[in-house]
C-alpha cells in the first residue's frame, strides 16, 4: 500500500559494506515508509543477503560508508539485540538449529525482550503458552514443535514457519525476510506467504528479498528492486519482477550503472 | 616397585612423599576382614608417592591441590543441611563410617551383601590393575579401608537409590567405597552426589558388576568448591545382555578425576557413557575412562563433553581396548568441549587399542567456542548477549544433564551447588 505520506520507516543511503575484508555492498539506497511491501531481486551474490544481514547487525559484516535511519535513528550504532527489541526483524534464509534450547523457552525469551522495551509487562509462562497457541494458527504449525530445541531436526519448511511464527510474535516494525521461499514446497509457501500477508499493515513494512517471481504470486509487493553489484539498478512496480522473470537477469549486466561499476 | 614388607607403612624403608607418609601415619590398624590387603595397599601407597606429571596417566594434570589437603581422615562434622529427597528416591549418606549404613530400610530388590562377597565382587571389577602406581586412586582408597557399603539387588528396583557425600568444609580425606552386585535382570537407577566446600579429598570407590540381563543407570553429580579434590574410580564389570548407562556432571573442583572403568567380561554388553566437566578459576577438571571388551559383539557409545572458562584445566583421555576376542565391537567416543576463555585448556585424548579386525571403532574430538551463527541468531530476536550465550551453555549442558533422573536438578541448584557454605 503506497501512501506518500505515510511516515519513513527505514532510509538506507549509500550504503557500503563488506565481509572479510572484500566489499560487498557499493552504495544502497532505499527507503520503506509504513504500509509497503518491498521486494528485492537479483542474482546469487549480487548483496541482497549481505543487505540484510547488515541491517540486522551481523558481527561479520562491516558497514564502510552510508548511513541506516530507522524511524529517524540511526541503527548503525545499535547493537543487534537492540534493532531487534525496536522491532526490526531478520526472518533467516537459514535458521539456526541451536540444540538443547527449547524453542518455547526461545521465544518467550526473545518475546519478553521486545515486550519490555516497548514498556509492556512480561509474560509468564502460563501467559506466554496462550499467546504462542494463538500465533500458531498464523502459520498452521504444529504445537509439538514447540517442545524441541530451537530449528533442531525440523524440515526446510518448519524452520521457515518457525520464523514467520517468531514475526508474529515480535511485531516487528520492520520485518525484512531473506529468501523465506526458498526450500518450501507448494503448501508451505501458501502458509508462510499467508502468514507474511497476515502480518503485513499500514503500520509496518515489509523488505522480501527473493530469486523468484513465485513468491511474489502469493505476496504482492509495491516496489520491486533489482540488485546487481552491491547496488540497486533499477526500481519498479511488481511487473518489474515479471520482466525479470520473462528475461532472466542477463540483461542487468549491459545497465550503465553496472558497466561502471565493473 | 619395591617389594615392601607386610608390616605397618612407617617400617618402609625407601623414603616416603612426606603428605603419604603422613596420611599413612595418622591411620588406625587395619581391622576387619582382611587386614593383610589393607597393609599390602598402605606399602604399595608408600612406595608410589603421589601421582607425577612425569606418569603418562597423569602427565596433564597438575596434582599439588591434593597436597594442600590436611594428610589424616577427615572427622565428619554435624551433617550439612541437604535438600528435601525426592518423591521416589531413596537417600543414603555416606560420611565414611560404618555406623552410617547400619540399620536402613532398604527398598524391595536390595539387600545387604556380606563382607565376604562385597570383596570378591570387588575384587573381580578392579581386576588385577589396581595394584599399579597409575591406579593412584584405588590405591589411596584401599590403604585408608574405607567401610563398605555393599548392596545385592534383585529384580527391577523401584526408588532411585540416592548415595550422597557432603566433606564440607572439614580438613582431610573421606573414603567411600560402594559395591553393587546386580543379579541376572536386575534393574537399578543409581544416583551418587558428591559435594565438598573446602580443602578436603573425597576418595571414592564403586564396584559394580552387571550380571546377564542387569541394567544400572547410573547418575554422578559431584559439585566442589576451590580446594576440593574428588578421586573417583567407577569400576564396573559387565556381563552379556547387560546395560550400563552413565552420565556424570562435575564442576566447581580444585581438582576431580573421574576414572569410569569398564570391563565387557565376554562381550555382548551395552555400555553408555555421558559426561560433563566445567572449570573455572584455577580448577582441574580430569577424566580417564577405559572400556575394555573381552568378548565379540559389545557396544559402546561415548559422549564427553567439556566448558572451559578462566584459567580452567579440563583433561580427558578415552581408552577403548578391543582384544581379537572382541570381533563384532561396535564403539564410538566423541569429545566435544566449550572454550570460553583465551587461558582456559584442553587435553582431550583417544586411545584406542583394537587389536581385532572385523570392528567399528569412531572416535572424534571437537573443540570450539560459542557458535557465532548461533550466537548472532539469538540476538537477532532481542535476547542480549549476555543471556543468549547462557541459553547456548545451557542447552550444550542440557544433552548431558537431561541423561541424569529428574529429580537430580535440585543438586544442580545454586543454593546446593556453592557447598555448605549458603544457608
Amino acid at each position: 500500500m503506497i501512501r506518500p505520506d505515510a511516515p519513513v520507516l527505514l532510509e538506507i543511503r549509500d550504503l557500503h559494506a563488506s565481509v572479510a575484508d572484500q566489499p560487498i555492498l557499493h552504495g544502497v539506497n532505499l527507503t520503506l515508509r509504513a504500509g509497503e511491501i518491498h521486494a528485492v531481486m537479483g542474482r546469487n551474490g549480487s548483496g541482497k543477503s549481505t543487505l540484510s544481514k547488515v541491517l540486522a547487525g551481523h558481527p561479520a559484516y562491516t558497514v564502510t560508508g552510508g548511513s541506516v535511519r530507522y524511524r529517524g535513528e540511526d541503527l548503525l550504532a545499535l547493537d543487534p539485540e537492540q534493532r531487534a527489541r525496536i522491532g526490526l526483524f531478520l526472518g533467516f534464509q537459514y535458521p539456526v538449529e541451536i540444540p538443547g534450547v527449547s524453542n518455547l523457552e526461545f521465544l518467550r525469551v526473545a518475546t519478553n525482550a521486545r515486550r519490555q522495551e516497548g514498556g509492556e509487562e512480561e509474560l509468564d509462562t502460563f501467559a506466554f503458552e496462550d499467546l504462542v497457541n494463538e500465533k500458531l494458527q498464523v502459520v498452521q504449525m504444529d504445537p509439538a514443535f514447540l517442545e524441541r530445541s530451537v530449528n533442531e531436526g525440523f524440515s526446510g519448511g518448519e524452520k521457515k514457519r518457525n520464523e514467520i511464527l517468531q514475526m508474529a510474535l515480535l511485531e516487528p516494525v520492520v520485518a525484512i525476510l531473506d529468501e523465506t521461499d526458498s526450500g518450501l514446497d507448494i503448501d508451505a509457501l501458501r502458509i508462510v506467504s499467508g502468514g507474511v500477508n497476515h502480518l503485513a499493515g499500514p503500520d509496518n513494512a515489509t523488505l522480501l528479498i527473493t530469486h523468484y517471481q513465485r513468491l511474489l504470486d502469493a505476496i504482492t509487493p509495491d516496489y520491486v528492486h533489482v540488485m546487481a553489484h552491491g547496488r540497486i539498478l533499477r526500481t519498479g512496480g511488481k511487473e518489474l519482477a515479471l520482466e525479470l522473470e520473462q528475461r532472466g537477469y542477463d540483461w542487468v549486466d549491459a545497465e550503465p550503472a553496472v558497466l561502471e561499476a565493473v | 616397585m619395591v617389594a615392601a614388607p607386610l608390616t605397618t607403612a612407617a617400617a618402609v624403608a625407601a623414603p616416603v612423599h612426606p603428605w603419604v607418609g603422613a596420611l599413612l601415619a595418622g591411620l588406625p590398624d587395619p581391622a576387619g576382614l582382611r587386614p593383610e590387603s589393607v597393609l599390602a595397599a598402605q606399602a604399595a601407597l608408600a612406595a608410589a608417592g603421589l601421582p607425577s606429571r612425569r606418569q603418562e596417566d597423569w602427565r596433564f594434570t597438575d596434582t599439588t591441590p591434593i597436597t594442600a589437603v590436611d594428610p589424616r581422615l577427615l572427622e565428619p562434622g554435624a551433617p550439612a543441611p541437604l535438600p528435601p529427597v525426592a518423591e521416589g528416591h531413596q537417600r543414603v549418606v555416606l560420611d565414611g563410617r560404618a555406623e552410617s549404613l547400619e540399620g536402613i530400610a532398604w527398598p524391595e530388590g536390595i539387600e545387604p551383601l556380606g563382607d565376604e562377597e562385597a570383596q570378591a565382587v570387588l575384587g573381580r571389577c578392579l581386576g588385577t590393575a589396581a595394584a599399579k602406581e597409575s591406579d593412584w586412586p584405588v590405591l589411596v582408597n584401599s590403604a585408608m579401608s574405607p567401610a563398605v557399603l555393599g548392596l545385592r539387588v534383585r529384580g527391577a528396583v523401584a526408588p532411585v537409590l540416592e548415595l550422597v557425600s557432603d566433606a564440607g568444609e572439614a580438613q582431610g580425606v573421606l573414603p567411600l567405597r560402594v559395591v553393587l552386585l546386580l543379579e541376572p535382570e536386575a534393574r537399578l537407577e543409581l544416583l551418587q552426589v558428591h559435594l565438598s566446600g573446602g580443602a578436603n579429598l573425597t576418595s571414592v570407590v564403586v564396584g559394580a558388576e552387571l550380571t546377564s540381563g542387569a541394567e544400572l543407570r547410573h547418575g554422578v553429580v559431584a559439585t566442589g568448591a576451590a580446594g576440593s579434590v574428588l578421586l573417583a574410580r567407577l569400576a564396573i564389570r559387565q556381563a552379556p545382555g547387560s546395560r550400563w548407562s552413565l552420565a556424570t556432571v562435575s564442576r566447581g573442583w580444585g581438582l576431580v578425576r573421574l576414572e569410569p572403568r569398564v570391563v565387557q567380561s565376554e562381550g555382548e554388553a551395552e555400555t553408555r557413557l555421558r559426561s560433563l566437566q566445567l572449570v573455572d578459576g584455577q580448577q582441574i577438571a580430569d577424566t580417564h575412562s577405559r572400556v575394555r571388551f573381552d568378548g565379540p559383539g559389545g557396544q559402546l557409545e561415548q559422549l564427553h563433553k567439556v566448558v572451559a572458562d578462566g584459567q580452567g584445566r579440563s583433561v580427558f583421555n578415552g581408552a577403548v581396548v578391543v582384544p581379537r576376542a572382541a570381533q563384532r565391537t561396535d564403539a564410538s567416543q566423541l569429545s566435544r568441549s566449550l572454550l570460553l576463555s583465551d587461558r582456559a585448556r584442553v587435553d582431550t585424548k583417544p586411545e584406542l587399542e583394537i587389536v581385532a579386525d572385523d570392528v567399528r571403532c569412531a572416535h572424534g574430538a571437537t573443540v570450539s567456542r560459542l557458535q557465532e551463527d548461533e550466537l548472532f541468531y539469538l540476538r537477532s530476536r532481542g535476547i542480549g548477549a549476555a543471556e543468549a550465550a547462557r541459553l547456548l551453555l545451557r542447552g550444550y549442558c542440557q544433552e548431558i544433564l537431561g541423561e541424569l533422573p529428574a529429580a537430580a536438578a535440585i543438586w544442580q541448584a545454586p543454593s546446593f551447588s556453592a557447598g555448605p557454605e549458603t544457608p
